[in-house]
């Protein structure tokens, strides 16, 4: 802005330099020191990538995430069309229940079907998609849906008094007119299972490594540095080829489709739609309630029938873990709280530069740690804050600012646009009614602003809670959190194990769901993403 | 083709909408269906047209009962009022559709799109992207699209209802002249009245889910059934006459120089002006008249009025 005198403005740019330098500093410079390692230092690993069991953990990592996709897909379509088209009670409660799994910790989620399914099949690929549809069914309903609810009736109706039948109007009229929204989920539904980690680590067994798990193999349990550089390298040329795709694909399918207001063409079901859409309903209720149901069954199961014994077990000592297993709980909501801190001071200055000025830059860069994969920025972290100039080794630092990389692209996602919502003339009109610009701040800007913070603050701590592929690296052995907890007890035989295992899930799910909850109710704001 | 609607009933979240509807639309006749919003006229058009099921009564087709016959099956073409375009299609693939879906070898589909083009006056418009495109060029598409398939009977849903009066007014005429040249069976549905007396060899005229009074334009103008009827066409002169209610037609009001009353507006509309007369008795009467220079506002003069131009109300 034009009146901005010279300290504001080097203030500002200070506010756009502070995420630009803990960017630097805590993702590129962890990536750099894996390429240095990978590229320069001990030469490519060829004989490793190029050999046949690394040909294999390509091809199953791809066909598996493309499997997730298309039967994510495939599923969640009949539920994002009951949700976009009709109007029936509850359906605002549905829409947010639809989100829980998303937002689950994913060893959560693994735990879940570890209990639902049974004994001897709980492990293998149809577990590990059937994982993936229940985490990833809310993009479908969210991306899809929201498109799918803007489209004016009429056209269908057109098309019928034009000749075509049910299965017509499908594949000439909806499928066409939702191919940009099915694009943009199946990119994102296919980058997520791509880099899935916890999911394919715990139910897919030793057997079936995907890249990355096999990164995480590498360097944790093997120890070869130099084969898990070569590993990341390939990851991230994958993932880079990923959005690339997803990309072109998003500007070729560029047209507007959206023509009605979101919500305004609602209609209660009739005809054989009175029983479709309770069908729909009910059996989608059934499928993704039973895992979460199933591990709270486990968590309450003793020798004797029901009971609380596994969670006062918590409070003793395990050869699982150095801690009693309720340390886990403290560390995760100690660790979370710093993440959630620094990702809303990161990303919210981000945030404000990117909503002043349009920084495009800035917007890229915070946007990375999503692409790349949270094993990547563990395994970077262990190899650049291992040795001077850096030495963090043992520093419970390395967790949060972990946890705060990844979260920090979802406060962002929700604070700029919300920012950029604020009316202008909102303000000008207020100004010219004679107020200052303290009381502006305080009238306009401040209670939208706290809105969407506290949202973002919701998401980051839910996230940062639930967060896996990083911290298992970087989590000190007596500084464990829940998930890396969950992770030690699901890998060593019985009973008592995995019912510990059930117990931390049930507690880490309760915290994640109750956070969300209240972030996503007491705040009332739109959200810009998801 | 013919068309009958058979005592018709539509009740849609518990309101009835269509109460005993009773239509005849013979074949090759155009008939405007005129009321205000919420008169139902609107889910009449999609009662015929399949969208709607009717709780009671028939829809025959050429004699032949299609009331259980889905939408997609029954060769009615429907032309919508926001025109409903497929946005994923150029305008070529949109007037193209309905051929498609019947199975219509490309070469005869492109024959066929560019005859309609021509027709209703978009000639090379086959690539245009809708976007692209106006109001009135989408309506023009929209028209086209319904009539690709040679539908045995158009239903039209206000379709020119978003569009401003001047295009709206040179577009009735274009409607107007092609329905008459392609000899169509047609069922228009409008709040305008202009529009509907353009359109319409026979005029229905609805209001809350009946039809309360049809016939041809001229008719329906000259003898408004009841003072509401009359007050819709926009005939305000209501007055008692020997305990009879009559109305006088504004053109029957007939203003000259005198003193029976003082004019209290004058307004030029084209090619005729509409006068406000406030008599000495109190009363206001409503005149038109064509001529050049009438009386303005202020004025006082006689008035006169045309028996011809007066007709008896039925009583509410």
């Amino acid at each position: 802005m034009d009146r901005d005198r010279p300290p504001l403005r080097a203030a500002r740019a200070a506010a756009a330099a502070l995420p630009a330098l803990f960017l630097a500093l805590f993702f590129a410079y962890p990536l750099a020191t894996i390429l240095e390692r990978g590229l320069w230092e001990d030469g490519l690993p060829l004989d490793l990538l190029g050999s046949r069991s690394t040909l294999e953990i390509v091809w199953f990592t791809v066909w598996q995430a493309a499997a997730s996709t298309a039967l994510t897909l495939l599923l969640g379509l009949p539920l994002a069309w009951v949700i976009a088209r009709f109007a029936f009670s509850g359906r605002a409660l549905v829409r947010s229940l639809v989100l829980v799994p998303f937002v689950l910790p994913t060893t959560v989620v693994a735990a879940a079907f570890l209990a639902v399914l049974p004994a001897g099949a709980e492990r293998g690929i149809g577990p590990i998609l059937a994982a993936h549809v229940f985490f990833n069914v809310a993009v479908v309903v969210r991306v899809v849906g929201s498109w799918w609810g803007r489209i004016e009736g009429g056209v269908w109706e057109a098309a019928a008094t034009l000749g075509a039948g049910p299965v017509r109007r499908f594949t000439a009229v909806t499928l066409p007119l939702l191919r940009p929204a099915l694009g943009a989920a199946a990119s994102l539904v296919f980058l997520f299972s791509f880099t899935s980690f916890g999911v394919i680590l715990i139910l897919g067994g030793p057997t079936r490594p995907t890249l990355e798990t096999e990164i995480y193999n590498q360097a944790a349990r093997l120890f070869d540095l130099q084969a898990a550089a070569g590993l990341s390298l390939l990851q991230l040329t994958a993932i880079a080829l990923v959005l690339a795709v997803a990309g072109r694909l998003e500007r070729r399918a560029g047209v507007v489709v959206a023509v009605a207001p979101e919500g305004e063409i609602l209609r209660r079901p009739r005809g054989a739609e009175r029983v479709v859409v309770p069908a729909v309903l009910l059996s989608f209720g059934l499928a993704l309630a039973l895992p979460p149901l199933a591990l709270v069954e486990r968590s309450l199961s003793t020798p004797t029938g029901y009971g609380l014994d596994l969670f006062r077990l918590l409070g003793e000592e395990t050869a699982a873990l150095l801690v009693p297993p309720w340390h886990a709980v403290v560390n995760s909501l100690l660790f979370a709280g710093a993440a959630t801190a620094l990702a809303l001071l990161v990303g919210g200055l981000a945030a404000a530069a990117i909503a002043r000025s349009g920084a495009l830059w800035l917007d890229t860069l915070v946007m990375l740690p999503l692409g790349a994969s949270a094993v990547m920025l563990g395994f970077g972290f262990v190899l650049a804050f291992d040795d001077p100039p850096l030495d963090l080794r043992g520093s419970p630092w390395l967790v949060p600012v972990a946890q705060a990389l990844v979260a920090a692209p979802f406060v962002v996602r929700i604070v700029a646009p919300a920012l950029r919502a604020i009316d202008e003339s909102l303000r000008e009109a207020a100004a010219v009614l004679g107020a200052s610009p303290a009381r502006v701040w305080r009238e306009i800007d401040a209670p939208i602003v706290l809105r969407a913070l506290g949202v973002a603050a919701g998401f980051a701590f839910a996230i940062s809670l639930g967060e896996f592929g990083a911290t298992v690296f970087i989590a000190q052995s007596d500084w464990p959190t829940v998930p890396v907890a969950i992770f030690r007890f699901l890998g060593r035989p019985g009973a008592v194990n995995a019912g510990l295992a059930a117990a931390l899930g049930v507690v880490l799910m309760a915290l994640t769901v109750a956070t969300v909850l209240v972030a996503d109710r007491v705040t009332s704001v739109r959200r810009g993403a998801l | 083709m013919t068309l009958r609607v058979d005592a018709v009933s539509v009740s849609l979240g518990g309101a009835d909408v269509l109460d005993r509807v009773e239509l005849d639309v013979g074949e090759s006749e155009r008939l405007a269906v005129l009321g205000p919003s919420g008169s139902g006229k609107s889910t009449l058009l999609r009662t015929i047209a399949g969208l709607v099921r009717p709780a009671a009564g028939r829809v025959l087709l050429g004699g032949e009962d299609i009331t259980g016959v889905p939408p997609h099956r029954r060769g009615i073409g429907l032309m919508h009022q926001e025109g409903a375009l497929f946005l994923h299609h150029d305008v070529a693939g949109n007037v193209a559709f309905g051929l498609g879906v019947a199975g219509v070898p490309r070469a005869e589909r492109e024959r066929r799109t560019h005859e309609l083009l021509d027709l209703v006056g978009l000639p090379g418009f086959e690539a245009r992207l809708i976007g692209e495109l106006s109001g009135g060029e989408r309506q023009r598409v929209g028209l086209a699209r319904a009539l690709a398939p040679r539908p045995r009977v158009l239903l039209l849903d206000e379709p020119l209802g978003s569009l401003d009066r001047p295009l709206r007014e040179r577009l009735v005429q274009e409607l107007d002249e092609l329905f008459e040249r392609l000899r169509l069976t047609v069922v228009h549905v409008t709040h305008d009245v202009a529009e509907a007396f353009a359109i319409g060899n026979r005029v229905a005229l609805m209001r809350a889910g009946r039809i309360v009074q049809q016939g041809a334009p001229d008719d329906l103008w000259a003898r408004p059934a009841s003072e509401w009827s009359a007050a819709f066409l926009g005939q305000t002169n209501v007055r008692e006459v020997d305990g009879r209610r009559v109305v006088i037609r504004p053109e029957a009001v007939r203003l000259a120089a005198g003193d029976d009353g003082v004019v209290l507006s004058a307004q030029r509309r084209g090619p005729a002006v509409s006068l406000r007369v406030q008599l000495d008795t109190g009363e206001v009467l409503e005149s038109v008249t064509t001529v050049l220079q009438p009386p303005a506002a202020g004025q006082r003069v006689r008035v006169e009025i045309d028996p011809a131009g007066v007709a008896d109300l039925a009583p509410r």
